[in-house]
């Protein structure tokens, strides 16, 4: 069965205390180059029948009222997951 | 009187938003999320917790809840409706409330006893507070900052919907020193401190005149109360 991809972060605005958290031990393991990371979710949808674009839109209409809050966090992408080689729809 | 107080899976604060609420001198309700049906309550608390584990975002889950869409159309309807911590969370996630609530930007839980400033005094749940009044009440959660896009944040401070604001620290980073806020009828009020912690002598914050003496937040219950009586 097909899987959707929706993937949400907190906005670029807001602090970040997650991610902050994760740079400050990178930068506690010697690892300067990276100056900063931000940390959001990705959720995957398994799909019972094949992906069209309602599909898609019904995934979207989801993605933005329940699987993130607009007040705090962007809906950054949204895909169809490749199927794994041999798998067939 | 009877005031209803909705436990989630996960809640946690629900028997002491009861025993707040009996205190005050009304009966407390217990009402269960899976259900459409209040009982037929004059207002309603929803507590404290880590409903649903916190899991997706605090509150989200349990705003999506069967009894919620019985509460979203009470608290239209003007029943008063008081949201503590993760209720206040709820709130935010049900549209009743505007802003968000994320995590504390210290980055650690936090769990004191509070100082807060009544700036509202005429909502539903603050109106035997005197407005600019100083109180303390226990405040305990990871993810209280409160946050609003800045027309939002304009609008609660023009209108007067700040309810309760931090005062001598800030204890998570909310915008605004903001400890909670109402919606623009004021029957809907959420905040992120505790006033079920403090309802009676021996088990609420220290003062000057006792160790665990405070009992500021049951005027938030004797306050809704009285305001049912004067409307009834």
């Amino acid at each position: 069965m097909p899987t959707i991809v929706v993937e949400v972060m907190p906005k670029a605005e807001l602090l970040d205390p997650q991610g902050k958290a994760v740079a400050g031990a990178l930068g506690r393991l010697g690892k300067t180059r990276f100056t900063s990371v931000r940390l959001g979710k990705r959720f995957e949808i398994t799909v019972d029948g094949h992906v069209d674009d309602a599909v898609l839109a019904e995934v979207q209409e989801l993605a933005d009222s329940v699987l993130s809050n607009s007040v705090i966090e962007d809906v950054v992408g949204i895909h169809v997951l490749e199927a794994p080689a041999g798998e067939t729809h | 009187m009877r005031i209803g107080v909705v436990t989630f899976p996960g809640s946690l604060d629900d028997r002491d938003a009861a025993r707040a609420i009996r205190l005050a001198g009304a009966e407390p309700v217990a009402l269960w999320h899976g259900e459409h049906d209040l009982h037929g309550v004059d207002a309603l608390v929803l507590p404290g917790g880590f409903s649903y584990g916190d899991y997706l975002r605090c509150g989200a889950i349990a705003s999506l809840s069967p009894i919620m869409a019985e509460v979203i159309g009470a608290a239209n309807s003007g029943m008063p409706v008081l949201g503590i911590c993760n209720g206040f969370q709820m709130l935010t996630e049900a549209h009743l409330l505007e802003g968000g609530l994320i995590r504390n930007d210290h980055g650690s839980f936090i769990c004191r006893d509070q100082g807060l400033r009544v700036e509202n005094a005429l909502t539903d749940w603050t109106g035997g507070f005197a407005a600019g009044q100083e109180i303390t009440i226990p405040l305990k959660n990871g993810e209280g900052g409160f946050i609003a896009s800045a027309e939002t944040l304009e609008r609660l401070e023009g209108e007067d919907r700040v309810v309760v604001r931090y005062v001598g620290v800030n204890p998570n980073g909310s915008l605004n020193d903001i400890a909670g806020i109402s919606n623009a009828r004021g029957n809907v009020v959420g905040l992120m401190p505790h006033p079920e912690h403090a309802v009676e002598p021996g088990f609420g914050p220290d003062t000057a005149d006792a160790m665990r003496s405070g009992t500021d937040g049951i005027t938030f219950f004797t306050s809704v109360i009285e305001r049912m009586l004067v409307s009834a």
